[in-house]
């Protein structure tokens, strides 16, 4: 069974009125159980939009989706999926594990759980000496990853990121990418990403969703098969390079514009 | 040394200097002003700086050491003292009652829209209400209405009008501050399905801290203004605004008196003011220095 299935689904703004926009139409996906998916496209495709319609933070216009076989808001309700986005958004007023225990006081976890848990993801996401430290003294890259463990703290067994390390330097974000990936192997955690960056979405990736604007559709998924993920030289493979030119094609193919989307980033 | 008490060393150093400064200035214009007032282009705006009017700084300072009343042996500034401290303690229920009140208004507020457009109009319409006409009024609830099988005591009035002016800043900051938390950490609360109660004591109170600090400020100095006039009108005994109005009446043959009691009800605003200080240093301890 899938953890995501996404059937015929629209979401129109301001339905009926003048400023009317088709942020999606007719989109269906499937993503299996422990894939890692990344949704590509320019500006206004609708990919942000297609996650917070998985995360119920947006009501369909029309459409199915199925998430860990209920619907998308019972399982926002039983807290199925961790999210993460583009800014870190830990609270000033809590320390670094009161900010991952965060989900889990909401869910009524007690003391001594919580604390277990928040250490237990400290160490995941490699910052167990910052445990009592408050999140305006972290850099980004370590904010980022605090985020992370908030997000897989309740081990949800779906994981949204919107964005997550578009606010990072390359250097970090490359290393952020790494430990991603070595922290979903571990976990077996589903993940759908949303990304302007071709090469981190080949990187990361099972399969690419490439998307395109007026109005958001799917126009094409892109199958990566990179064995062994977690490696130095992937970057460096030909398979790598095939797979970003793969997609790099498929968003011409969709721009309107006939050239790489308006908004993705090579690098 | 500790950068907390380096920081109110330097303050308390900086406040010394500039009552100094005051008080220089007050005494130069006794120097250059004139005895008996005067005009700047055609209108009388400057002020007396004959003795009676401005008494000089030490005569001020040295009137504290004698007695209230020729016939009395108790020294002025015992009564000044006491009547500061049954001020601050009005001020104090008043402080608490309208910081509750306005708080309670903004949870409101921030809760139901509706609740936002139809009350705020009417909270900012109360705030023109003058305090003297609505004085008499309260107080006369004094030894005539029963709360609880409690007579409402006359001082309880004084306090009341007190709230009266502290509840606005405070329900117009805190309600400004409950809706300036991020969309985004809204929407992460969302995601994680919590509940209205949950996102306010999570996310919206501690994010309306920075913005509740200015409007408590605003709240204790409008306390004790709101404790001091009602006092005031009323002729309530016992506290700094009866001991100012006795006071200036004495203004012809003592003039250096009713400063004491003036000088009272700043050292009453003072202490408010530092409670609040203190507040603001406790609740914003670990937030990021930028925000201070």
């Amino acid at each position: 069974m899938s953890t995501v299935s996404v059937s015929n689904l629209s979401k129109i703004f301001n339905e009926g009125k003048a400023n009317q926009v088709g942020a999606l139409v007719d989109v269906s996906l499937s993503i299996e159980k422990g894939e890692f998916v990344s949704l590509i496209g320019p500006s206004g495709c609708g990919k942000s939009t297609l996650l917070r319609l998985i995360a119920n933070l947006l009501e369909p216009t029309s459409g199915d989706i199925v998430v860990a076989g209920k619907s998308a808001k019972q399982s926002r309700l039983d807290q199925d999926y961790g999210m993460a986005f583009q800014q870190a958004g830990l609270f000033d007023w809590r320390t670094v594990t009161k900010n991952i225990e965060l989900p889990l006081e909401l869910k009524g976890w007690d003391k001594t759980k919580r604390e277990a848990r928040s250490r237990e993801m400290l160490d995941l996401v490699k910052l167990p000496e910052f445990a009592d430290h408050f999140p305006w003294q972290l850099s980004g890259g370590m904010q980022q990853r605090v985020a992370i463990a908030r997000a897989l703290a309740a081990h949800p067994p779906l994981l949204l990121m919107d964005e997550p390390f578009g606010a990072l330097d390359e250097m970090t974000r490359e290393h952020m990418q790494a430990e991603l990936l070595s922290i979903c192997a571990a976990t077996g955690t589903t993940v759908v990403f949303v990304t302007h960056s071709i090469p981190e979405a080949v990187y990361l990736s099972n399969r690419v969703v490439v998307m395109s604007p007026r109005p958001g559709r799917i126009t094409k998924i892109v199958d990566v098969n990179l064995d062994g993920h977690c490696n130095e030289t992937t970057r460096e493979r030909p398979e790598f390079f095939a797979a970003i030119t793969a997609v790099r094609e498929a968003l011409r193919a969709s721009g309107s514009h006939g050239h790489t989307g308006v908004g993705v980033e090579d690098r | 040394m500790n950068p907390l008490v380096r920081r109110v060393v330097r303050r308390s150093a900086l406040f010394v200097v500039a009552l100094v400064f005051i008080a220089a200035l007050w005494e130069f214009y006794k120097v250059v002003g004139p005895e008996d007032g005067g005009a700047l282009f055609g209108i009388n705006i400057l002020p007396r700086s004959n003795s009676r009017a401005m008494p000089h700084v030490w005569d001020m300072l040295s009137r504290y050491g004698r007695p209230e009343l020729r016939s009395s042996e108790r020294k002025i500034w015992r009564v000044v003292l006491a009547g500061a401290w049954f001020s601050l303690r009005l001020s104090l229920v008043g402080f608490a009652i309208g910081t509750t009140v306005g708080i309670a208004l903004a949870i409101l507020m921030a809760r139901f829209k509706v609740v936002e457009r139809g009350l705020l109009p009417y909270l900012v319409v109360s705030q023109t209400v003058p305090l003297i006409a609505l004085a008499p009024l309260v107080v006369s609830w004094g030894g005539k209405l029963e709360v609880f099988g409690y007579e409402w005591p006359r001082w309880l009035s004084a306090s009341v009008l007190g709230a009266f002016l502290a509840f606005f800043p405070v329900a117009v900051g805190t309600l400004r501050g409950l809706s300036s938390a991020n969309p985004a950490s809204l929407e992460l609360m969302d995601s994680y399905a919590a509940s209205w109660t949950q996102t306010l004591f999570r996310l919206r109170f501690p994010a309306a801290v920075p913005f509740m600090v200015p409007a408590l400020k605003l709240a204790a100095s409008s306390s004790v203004i709101g404790v001091v006039v009602a006092e005031i009108s009323t002729g309530l005994r016992g506290g700094i605004g009866r001991l100012i109005i006795e006071y200036a009446r004495e203004a012809t043959g003592d003039p250096a008196k009713v400063f004491t009691a003036v000088f009272g009800a700043a050292l009453l605003g003072l202490a408010m003011a530092g409670l609040v200080a203190a507040f603001d240093l406790c609740a914003m301890r670990n937030r990021p220095k930028e925000a201070l």
